[in-house]
């Protein structure tokens, strides 16, 4: 079978955030770069539904040429090889994600039987790139899920909502969003990320259309502008943790 | 100016948020209900719906056919906006309708700016950070970001006719046409949750571990703690990613969004991302051995040191209370 698996490159922010002068964007001079949890959950699904049906995993990102340093990183846990599509690092809106990413898929030699998203991206929590691929496909959309496993032409999923476990059972093609728990990750191993050196990534520069959700600047959360009060070092802090604990009357 | 608001049900409180929010931006409120079997809807005139619009017929949750019902409803009766909650579902049914109507869709907002077009303020990095974005679309469709307005019914006083007075609600069933395409996707089990304890969402007190406790064995005393004070055990992303505890534990922006009286997070450095999980904490305890760790910026209360050596202290200390 084959699955393609869909991820974007985001800064890794620390415990606090700066923005660029321009507020349009975080300053990452000081930072990493990784994608949502939740897409690579997606991606270590991708490799042990091929490493249990056989086929071929795909990871495609639309992002600028740094991103293929996330491309590498999903081959080097054993997606077999990448799709690349190029832009200038400027912000694509949803809309404009998702036709790029359709448009990539129907350019594919051979059709993808799952297609996994992350449930929402890191930075824009958009939630609804997958949605709209699925659309333009004809393919029925599974969002949220945390289980999965293939049954003949079918893919049954289950989501958690408040009561317990929703459980959908669509046919393949499918597409699917996944959220961080589904599976736990491997990490890469060293021969991994030589062979990962290696593999192949398809690239290509699709055209930007003018966002119709368009960005017009970032704006930081306000700070808590709380003082922490220090109640004391190591153990001896004890009775006062406990003075606070019976002011809110749990003690 | 016609505002149409999907609704899960008139008694969930992020539904009635997004009621609220519905209101500034229009001076007509309709409500749209699905499901299997949609409550009553009368309650809702308290929110100022004027007209509650529900689809009736739908066996079980379907997001794309719940969606072509939307559809349906925005040709008939041309809202300005469509807007619901930001929920899984509220989000799901929406970009639905965004990727059926070929529109934008703002999710997560706060706020709306009028213009053309206009701005909406929306929340991103699961609420890190803001955005302001012009929404080109029309309708337009947003989802509300849970709690960014508290749901409050209009005032009983205002005058009947008028913008935010109470009002009768009339009930407008329909049957949707509905593709079976559209119902490939649907809920067809609903598979109990296994209860295990204090949830983590709804405790009011949790003691949470991070890379700091150092193996899965040295939660024992993050345990003992939360055990003592009837809470929840909670933790970081760099716990779930060693394997010490699972995923249901994580809090933070792909983990659990908790709102408990107190968090007493031990051995957590304070990413954004975690932070993100515990903004509703009404008291915030952490317990690090680095006086710059940046859990300390959003403390309300710090103790300095070895988690190894201060919680099982704190412990003896609530016996001790107990036992006096
Ligand atoms: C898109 C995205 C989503 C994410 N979602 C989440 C999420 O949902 N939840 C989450 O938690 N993270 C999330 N993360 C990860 C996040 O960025 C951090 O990597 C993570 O929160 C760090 O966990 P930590 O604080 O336990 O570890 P660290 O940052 O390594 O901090 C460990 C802390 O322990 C202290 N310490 C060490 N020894 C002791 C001791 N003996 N006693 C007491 N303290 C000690 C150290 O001083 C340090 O402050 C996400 C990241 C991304 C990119
Ligand atoms: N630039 C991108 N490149 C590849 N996949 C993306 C991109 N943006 C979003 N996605 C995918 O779509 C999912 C949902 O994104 P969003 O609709 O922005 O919340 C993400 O988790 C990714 O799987």
């Amino acid at each position: 079978m084959n699955v393609l698996v869909c991820v974007k490159r985001v800064p890794l922010t620390g415990g606090k955030i700066v923005l660029t002068e321009d507020e349009r964007a975080i300053s990452t001079r000081h930072l990493g770069f990784t994608i949502s949890p939740h897409e690579e959950c997606g991606a270590e699904e991708a490799v042990r539904l091929v490493e249990g049906h056989g086929g071929t995993s795909t990871v495609l990102t639309l992002g600028p040429p740094e991103a293929e340093e996330q491309l590498r990183d999903m081959m080097a846990i054993g997606v077999g090889r990448a799709v690349h599509l190029l832009t200038d690092g400027g912000e694509w809106d949803p809309q404009a994600t998702a036709a790029a990413i359709v448009e990539a898929i129907r350019a594919e030699p051979e059709p993808y039987d799952l297609i996994l998203f992350g449930n929402e991206s890191a930075d824009a929590g958009n939630y609804q790139v997958a949605i709209r691929v699925a659309h333009a496909l004809g393919l029925p959309c599974v969002t949220a899920v945390k289980g999965l496993s293939v049954e003949g032409a079918n893919v049954r999923c289950e989501q958690e909502v408040p009561a317990g476990r929703d459980v959908y059972v669509v046919p393949m093609p499918a597409v699917l969003t996944v959220k961080e728990g589904l599976n736990l990750p491997r990490y890469p191993s060293v021969p991994g990320r030589l062979r990962a050196k290696r593999k192949p990534v398809a690239a290509s520069t699709p055209e930007r259309p003018e966002p119709r959700l368009e960005m017009v600047r970032l704006v930081l959360q306000p700070g808590s502008g709380k003082k922490a009060e220090v109640l004391g070092r190591g153990p001896d802090a004890a009775p006062a943790v406990v003075g606070i604990l019976r002011e809110l009357g749990l003690v | 100016m016609t505002v149409l608001v999907f609704v899960e049900s008139p008694d969930d409180e992020l539904s009635q948020q997004a009621l609220t929010f519905a209101r500034g931006l229009g001076d007509e409120v309709h409500a749209v209900l699905m499901g299997p079997a949609p409550a009553p809807p009368d309650g809702l005139g308290a929110y100022g719906v004027s007209v509650a619009h529900v689809a009736a017929g739908f066996a079980a949750y379907a997001p794309a056919a719940w969606a072509q019902a939307i559809v349906e409803l925005v040709e008939r009766t041309s809202p300005a906006a469509v807007v619901g909650p930001g929920t899984d579902r509220g989000n799901e049914v929406l970009a639905h309708l965004a990727a059926k109507t070929d529109q934008p869709m703002a999710a997560n907002c706060v706020s709306l700016a009028e213009g053309d077009p206009p701005t909406v303020t929306r929340v991103r990095w699961g609420g890190s950070l803001l955005e302001e974005a012009r929404l080109h679309g029309s309708p337009m469709l947003l989802t509300v970001a849970p709690h960014a307005v508290a749901a409050k019914a209009v005032a009983p006083q205002a005058a009947a006719g008028t913008v935010g007075a109470p009002a009768t609600v009339s009930v407008e069933e329909f049957i949707p046409t509905v593709a079976d395409a559209d119902l490939l996707a649907r809920v067809s089990e609903r598979a109990g949750a296994v209860a295990s304890g204090v949830s983590l969402t709804d405790a009011d007190v949790v003691v949470s571990g991070g890379r700091g406790v150092g193996s899965a064995e040295g939660f024992a005393v993050i345990e003992e703690l939360a055990e003592l004070l009837g809470g929840a055990v909670g933790c970081s992303r760099a716990v779930t990613s060693a394997g010490w505890r699972p995923h249901t534990d994580q809090v933070g922006q792909t983990g659990t969004k908790i709102s408990p009286e107190i968090y007493i997070a031990c051995g957590i450095s304070g990413a954004t991302q975690h932070m993100a999980g515990c903004k509703g904490a009404k008291k915030l305890l952490a317990i690090n051995p680095d006086g710059e760790a940046s859990i300390f910026a959003s403390a309300d209360y710090a103790v300095i040191g070895d988690l190894h050596d201060i919680v099982p202290a704190i412990s003896a200390e609530i016996r001790k209370a107990r036992s006096a």
